[in-house]
């Protein structure tokens, strides 16, 4: 049974790892390539030229691109990983769940690991301004942890304090603030650096879905057979 | 749905606790690895997709 959960967990977020690194090619990357030539200064924002606004297409850098996929599939997989042992811890000896649960769960996974840290440090643009790597890092994780302790407490703790309690911890890490520069200095329009925070937040929603549904479609064969 | 019973040995762990704690390490350590270690060899192979998911990359 150990081993088959394990295996299960990592098959599935190994292919929503695939789906999310595949959207993230054909939605986000090029946005991210059109940002590295205002990064090293191929093209410049106000500067004696405008250049277009449409980027040409850069075509595919096979060992880049390859990294690519094969880093999405495995953060994607430590996602799977946990997802897979938050739904162990919530559901006991109850049976496994069905796959619109786990595109809930999916959903849940997107707000903790996802929308909650871009609430205020928003997925960032090749050459925008930033602090430390540190203290952005250690913000990034307690948020998550902060984020996802709060989707337990409204889940599935029936307390009159558990609901206060979540809106604290959500609102917390925010009201404390991320790690900012001191002053803005990146040389990329503002006009692609939202369409990247968009584009990476639209993905990373996309690919919680799927990896949720397959959580609970892959558990559910081995939940089965542990009977 | 299919309801999954586990038998837990008396004074043992039950396999769903291993499984639990197995699946929680390596998820974490796989993030962490792939995610956030500032390794410069794995900084870069991880660069793109670490700013499409929202990691501190840099």
């Amino acid at each position: 049974m150990i081993l088959k959960t394990v295996t299960g967990a990592i098959v599935a977020g190994a292919a929503a790892g695939l789906f999310a690194g595949l959207l993230q090619l054909a939605f986000v990357q090029p946005v991210l390539l059109h940002a590295e030539l205002y990064e090293s200064g191929q093209l410049v924002h106000f500067g004696a030229e405008t250049p277009a606004a449409m980027a040409v297409w850069p075509g595919i850098d096979p060992v880049r691109d390859g990294l690519s996929l094969l880093f999405s599939m495995l953060i994607y997989t430590g996602y799977g990983l946990l997802l897979t042992a938050a739904v162990m811890l919530a559901r006991g000896e109850e049976g496994w769940i069905g796959w619109r649960e786990g595109l809930v769960w999916g959903v849940c996974g997107f707000i903790a690991a996802h929308l909650a840290p871009a609430f205020s440090l928003p997925p960032e643009v090749p050459g925008a301004a930033y602090v430390d790597v540190g203290p952005r890092q250690a913000w990034w994780a307690a948020t998550i942890a902060a984020t996802a302790v709060a989707l337990w407490l409204l889940a599935f703790t029936r307390r009159p304090w558990a609901p206060a309690l979540a809106l604290v911890l959500i609102a917390t890490p925010h009201v404390i603030g991320a790690p900012q520069p001191d002053s803005f200095e990146g040389p990329v329009p503002p006009e692609l650096a939202a369409l990247f925070a968009a584009r990476a937040l639209g993905t990373g929603l996309a690919a919680w879905s799927i990896l949720g549904a397959a959580v609970a479609l892959v558990g559910r064969s081995h939940s089965a057979e542990g009977r | 749905m299919i309801a999954s019973r586990q038998t837990i040995p008396a004074g043992g762990i039950s396999s769903r606790a291993v499984a639990v704690f197995l699946c929680g390490v390596l998820g974490l350590g796989i993030i962490t690895l792939a995610g956030n270690v500032q390794a410069a060899s794995l900084h870069n192979a991880a660069h793109d997709v670490r700013h499409a998911n929202g990691f501190a990359c840099h």
